[in-house]
């Protein structure tokens, strides 16, 4: 299956590949996996008391367009707030990589990594 | 499709494989080609596609992980394979660090690779006891996450199967 140079890109190059510690505070933690695949993705978020994300990294285990989506959305959700970040489909991520029909649930991982990692920021902040 | 009424076998995860084998084979005989040779082509079509279900059923009830997928789809519940994923930080957690692990090892570091094996085999045999547990329960959206987690147990060993490949 060819890949386009935009996952190639992301894949040779990943960006903010890593974590944080997170004993840190303002840090929360995404943990989403993909069954039909096994591929697994931890996102972590570094969030100010202002509701913005400051900066983020990822770990993923997977294929190249399970890489290059969570490496794409660390550079998306950078200097955005909880609202927006929550609001970003992985069909924009879909598009952006021009994944293949077959590559889709990549792009839901990554999605539902971002909205577990703010349901994580929710459950920190709700006592 | 109900695969367990092709056999003639109750609707239930557990199930004597050798008592499916034999009722395989039997069946596999009354559909075999040579029988139907002189039957018209419409016979002949349907003992092919009789044939086709008839293995598409035996593979799906051998297999511990297909049954109990199978049993859930008959009791309505969709695993939505491509669509959902699994959310269980303390399993994914340790999946990294099985994938870390994985990682470590050498291809051709035959003891390491042992020890992976047996520990993940241990580690799926707990989750597949559970699965039998929760299916027998009905507990359907407990065993469809349980077959989840077998999945990426599954994977793991086929990680370690390439690692042997050397």
């Amino acid at each position: 299956m060819a890949y386009s140079e935009k996952v190639i890109d992301h894949y040779e190059n990943p960006r903010n590949v890593g974590g944080f510690d997170k004993n840190d505070p303002s840090v929360v933690t995404g943990m989403v996996g993909a069954p039909a695949c096994g591929d697994v993705m931890k996102l972590q978020l570094k969030i100010n008391d202002a509701g913005i994300i400051e900066d983020a990294k990822f770990k993923t285990y997977g294929c190249g367009s399970a890489i290059a989506s969570s490496s794409l959305v660390t550079e998306w959700v950078k200097g955005k707030s909880i609202e927006e970040a929550s609001q970003l489909k992985n069909t924009q991520i879909a598009e952006e990589l021009a994944l293949p029909p077959v590559k889709i649930h990549c792009s839901i991982l990554a999605e539902d990594a971002i909205k577990a990692a703010l349901e994580d920021y929710k459950k920190k902040h709700a006592g | 499709m109900n695969h367990f009424e092709f056999f003639n076998l109750p609707v239930a995860y557990e199930l004597d494989l050798a008592e499916l084998q034999q009722r395989y084979r039997k069946l596999q005989q009354a559909l075999h080609p040579d029988r139907h040779a002189s039957g018209s082509e419409r016979d002949k079509m349907l003992a092919v596609q009789r044939t086709a279900q008839l293995n598409d059923a035996y593979q799906t009830l051998r297999s511990p992980l297909l049954r109990a997928e199978h049993l859930l789809a008959l009791r309505g519940v969709d695993m939505q394979h491509e669509q959902k994923t699994l959310q269980d930080p303390e399993f994914l957690m340790a999946q990294m660090e099985w994938r870390e692990r994985v990682e470590e090892l050498d291809a051709g570091y035959f003891a390491g690779i042992d020890a992976a094996y047996k520990d993940l085999a241990a580690q799926t045999a707990e989750l597949q006891g559970e699965l039998e547990r929760l299916l027998v329960a009905n507990d359907n959206e407990a065993a469809a996450d349980t077959i989840r987690k077998l999945k990426f147990m599954h994977k793991l060993r086929r990680e370690l199967e390439a690692l042997e490949d050397v």
